[in-house]
């Protein structure tokens, strides 16, 4: 835990510095200015303007940014859980359903004769029919034929416009005026009172400590929630505590955000972090993170420039975020799994020819019999005589040629031939022992026709382990005295005119009758 | 309440708006795509801007497009991101629409001092104000929305015509479209598309988050109300012009009870959607929760009245002498369903005369229902043990489940299939059937247990 948390501190100040750098970057820009009706250009502020931001010298921008950025945090703890849980879009429909709370709250509260917009009365209205909305969902999702996503649609849907409707109510009242409760729909963030600042840190403490506290449990309900029920945990209040943390989380959201986006700051750190990571707690910190970060930066870039609302600005910083996460995150990003697959494909296809080449020279050598070092390397090959063996391009095989004569396992031999190296000749060697040591077993232990291995070794021989091959010799060695390397038990592509004597002895092991050359 | 002609026309143009939504809604609810409308509806926010922002104007032709171009990239994007990224497909719409939203709320934001596209207006419409702007028809002046929603409905009643077929196999099972040579995908996003379209043509007047009330509730108010497919899709349209017409009149009157002035229709709208809905919920016919619990309450109480003459019966048949009935019967019966249930299940039998006070002693009419009880449960029995191979000892329980369900057609096949039908397994008597063997406790309802 504390290991975690000075992690966390550390992932904070990097965060911390990254938001100094950016604006920084962005400010030298050169200002350009039109007149026309869709100018949509900037304003940069300058660079007292900067700096007064950056070291949070104003007391309303310290407010703004230290509360969004606990915000963006205390979100990014609790929609990981959620996330994983594959309820995501559950914070969609708690949030519009905190919309007629709002409005009933404020006209419950303003027929008493206090005033209708006292934050902690409208908060708690939302709180509850945002309650009251989970609950609903989870009613409709148990109690009838329609599934979870329609659940969510309709009490998404019914309450967003029961709460306009109770809005529209609202604005034609008597008594005081309502305007700026719309301000929960959008957020105003720049309006954020240090007494809100405050409510945003307390909330934000309460849920870290409740992750921590939690962690085992939680991640037990997101993975395998039967097992934590037969762990005989409380699974229904773990899971009304999660959705209560969602709850805490987006009711303390909706003035800073709005409505709308606090489902962006519940889904896209989480989701931006689970391509760094498979582990849990650093899930949690990466999320966490990602998620103060974009608050961080979105209330800074907001302070600084007029004319940009600072959710809709931390919403597209966090999917920025989302998007670099996406490329170049190491545990799931598609950069990485686009190189792994090239190499892997690459690797196969070396492998590939290799063995071809071996099995281009070896019925030549029938005489003298497979046997270590028998004269492989540095047997010339024509390149066309390659080609038929696994109907390769021309072109294909050039570059093959070329990827294996730079990793030194082939060279040329005149002008139209190749020839293996002596370490290509020892890593062909194993390849093709590895292949037909596979096939061998499937036809001896699996019974399979000796014209219906090749393929299949064909996609064995490149994992083949040690271990494997060890297993595979052991099972082998009484059918097959020397085992150096066993010869083809089938008819090889693209070699034609066998010797008849070599056709005969692969006959014998096809049959599996035990002695070889 | 005071309604004019422009109600008539405010009327006109939500009915038509919901009516659109909910023939397409209903594809959306079948594939379980629910939320796709939810996050197209946000998100179409961007194409709006551009479009206005390219274009200079506010012509819908333009808003169409974008409209329909970024519907189709949320589709695009959710799906790459849910593919490449093996993000959970919910998770992906959340990040996707989310951040499509922000950068349309920022476009708008920045744009929103010279030009007249509000985001207030976009997410929750204006409806009061559609019969103001009109245009020419046949020598009469009709609103522009209705012509622009006439129309929509008129596309999306032509593409679910002309595909029906092909909709309907995609929607149940889109292996078996594409064995058949349906292009899913293709239809997949011809529908994102047409949703994209519908939404922007509605948000003038319920507003593109109220869309998304139309386009699911009344559909999933129909699937609990019907398990055939053009009778859904006629059902969604009725509901959703229900709530339409509903909405609006609720709009103007409902407030007044409490002492408030009116309130938004498009909001109104919405509620009245879910109020449909709720209803259906609790009192749909099949689906509904009350006709459940209903169908539950009238079997176990079916299965405790036959308990409890079952027992009454192998009390007669045992030779000691038996405690008092009552309090043993019910007991026994209370074993099996809830107390509550057992005593009233008592109650009808002495109601119906099948057992006769004092003493709850079994009556002749209630001795017939009791064999023809014992004989299923034994002849059962006597099956079981015929053709399993189950100990003596556990052919009760099975009985005692299956008793009930047991028609006179089986009855007859066990009968002819076992070689003995005077006695069970145990060596009791099986009663001979009387007059209508089995008849009486088929009565009741079967389709539940």
């Amino acid at each position: 835990m504390a290991i975690t948390r000075t992690r966390l501190l550390g992932a904070l100040l990097a965060a911390w510095f990254l938001t100094q750098a950016v604006p920084t970057a962005q400010a030298q820009q050169s200002p350009s200015r039109s007149e026309s009706i869709t100018d949509t250009s900037l304003a940069w502020p300058g660079w007292d303007a900067l700096a007064r931001v950056l070291t949070l010298q104003d007391y309303n921008t310290r407010v703004v940014v230290i509360g969004t950025a606990l915000l963006g945090l205390a979100a990014g703890l609790s929609g990981t859980f959620m996330l994983l849980r594959k309820r995501a879009l559950m914070g969609d429909a708690l949030s519009h359903a905190t919309l007629p709370g709002i409005g009933l709250a404020f006209i419950v509260m303003s027929s008493f004769g206090a005033t209708g917009k006292y934050l902690p009365g409208l908060l708690l209205g939302a709180a509850l029919t945002g309650a009251l909305g989970v609950g609903c969902v989870l009613l409709i999702r148990r109690f009838s034929r329609v599934k979870e996503d329609a659940a969510l649609a309709i009490v998404l849907s019914t309450f967003f416009g029961l709460g306009v409707a109770i809005l529209g109510v609202v604005q034609k009242m008597q008594t005081g005026h309502a305007a700026g409760l719309e301000s929960f729909i959008y957020g105003k963030t720049a309006s954020m009172l240090a007494s809100d600042a405050k409510l945003i840190a307390v909330a934000a403490a309460a849920i870290t400590a409740a992750c921590v506290l939690l962690f085992k449990e939680f991640a037990a309900l997101c993975f395998d929630d039967e097992f934590a029920a037969a762990q005989g945990w409380p699974v229904v209040a773990l899971d009304s505590g999660m959705l209560a943390l969602v709850l805490l989380v987006t009711v303390i959201g909706l003035q800073a955000v709005g409505l709308i986006l606090m489902i962006a700051m519940l889904v896209i750190p989480p989701a931006a972090a689970r391509f760094w990571t498979h582990h849990l707690p650093t899930m949690l910190v990466v999320s966490a993170c990602i998620g103060a970060f974009s608050g961080l930066f979105g209330a800074a870039l907001s302070a600084l420039v007029p004319r940009l609302p600072a959710g809709a600005i931390i919403v597209v910083t966090a999917a920025a975020t989302f998007g670099v996460s996406f490329i170049f995150g190491p545990a799931r990003g598609a950069l990485h799994r686009v190189t792994d697959h090239l190499r892997i494909t690459r690797k196969v296809a070396r492998q590939h020819l290799l063995r071809a080449m071996f099995e281009r020279c070896e019925p030549a050598l029938v005489g003298g019999g497979p046997g270590p070092d028998n004269g492989i390397a540095q047997a010339a090959i024509r390149i066309d005589a390659l080609t038929p063996m696994r109907s390769w391009s021309r072109r294909r095989l050039t570059r093959l040629l070329n990827w294996a004569r730079r990793s030194g396992l082939v060279q040329r031999a005149g002008r139209h031939a190749v020839a293996l190296t002596p370490a290509g000749a020892d890593e062909a060697r194993r390849l093709v022992r590895n292949h037909r040591l596979w096939e061998l077993y499937l036809i001896t232990h699996a019974d399979i026709a000796p014209s219906h291995v090749d393929r299949d070794a064909d996609e064995l021989e490149h994992v083949l382990g040690e271990a494997m091959v060890g297993k595979l010799e052991a099972m082998l060695a009484d059918q097959y005295p020397h085992l150096a390397i066993p010869p083809s038990p089938h008819r090889l592509e693209g070699i034609c005119g066998l010797a008849g004597g070599m056709a005969g002895v692969l006959r014998g092991h096809g049959r599996g009758s035990g002695g070889t050359s | 309440m005071i309604w004019t002609s422009l109600d008539n026309w405010i009327v006109a143009t939500a009915v038509l708006s919901a009516a659109s939504c909910g023939l397409i809604g209903s594809f959306l609810l079948l594939r379980r795509m629910s939320m796709m409308g939810d996050a197209i509806s946000h998100a179409i926010l961007p194409g709006l801007a551009a479009a206005f922002l390219i274009t200079q104007t506010r012509a819908s032709l333009a808003m169409f497009i974008g409209a329909a171009v970024v519907g189709v990239l949320t589709a695009l994007l959710t799906h790459w991101i849910h593919a490449l990224g093996r993000v959970d497909e919910s998770a992906s719409m959340g990040v996707v629409f989310t951040s499509l939203f922000a950068i349309g709320l920022i476009m708008i934001v920045r744009a929103a001092d010279k030009v007249d596209l509000d985001p207030g207006c976009v997410l929750y419409g204006a409806i009061e104000l559609t019969p103001l702007d009109t245009v020419p028809l046949f020598g009469a002046r009709v609103p522009r929305a209705v012509l622009v929603l006439g129309a929509t409905l008129v596309l999306n009643a032509l593409f679910v015509a002309l595909f029906y077929k092909e909709l309907r196999i995609t929607s149940f099972d889109p292996a078996l479209a594409t064995t058949l040579g349906i292009n899913a995908t293709l239809l997949h996003y011809a529908l994102m598309t047409l949703i994209a379209v519908t939404t922007v043509a509605s948000f003038e007047s319920v507003g593109s988050i109220l869309v998304m009330a139309m386009l699911i509730v009344p559909a999933a108010t129909a699937h609990l109300l019907t398990d055939r497919y053009g009778l859904l899709l006629l059902c969604s349209v009725v509901f959703a012009a229900l709530a339409a017409a509903l909405g609006h009149l609720s709009a103007i009157t409902v407030p007044t009870w409490f002492g408030f002035a009116d309130t938004t229709t498009a909001g109104a709208m919405a509620v009245v959607a879910g109020v449909l809905f709720s209803a259906a919920f609790l009192f749909a016919p099949r689906y509904g929760i009350l006709s459940r619990l209903f169908h539950r309450a009238v079997l176990s109480l079916r299965i405790a009245r036959e308990d409890i003459l079952g027992s009454l019966y192998r009390m007669e048949e045992s030779p000691s002498p038996a405690p008092p009935p009552t309090a043993a019967v019910l007991s026994h019966a209370a074993a099996a369903t809830n107390p509550l249930i057992a005593r009233l299940a008592l109650l009808l039998l002495r109601k119906t005369r099948k057992v006769a006070r004092p003493g709850d002693t079994l009556t002749p009419a209630g001795r017939r229902d009791a064999q023809a009880l014992i004989r299923a449960h034994r002849l059962w029995e006597s099956y079981v043990s015929k053709h399993f191979e189950l100990p003596v000892d556990h052919l009760h329980d099975t009985a005692e489940r299956t008793e009930h369900f047991i028609s006179p057609s089986m009855e007859r096949e066990m009968v002819h299939e076992l070689d003995d039908v005077t006695l069970d397994p145990q060596g009791k008597p099986i009663p001979t059937g009387g007059p209508e063997p089995g008849a009486r406790h088929l009565k009741g309802n079967t389709q539940d247990d």
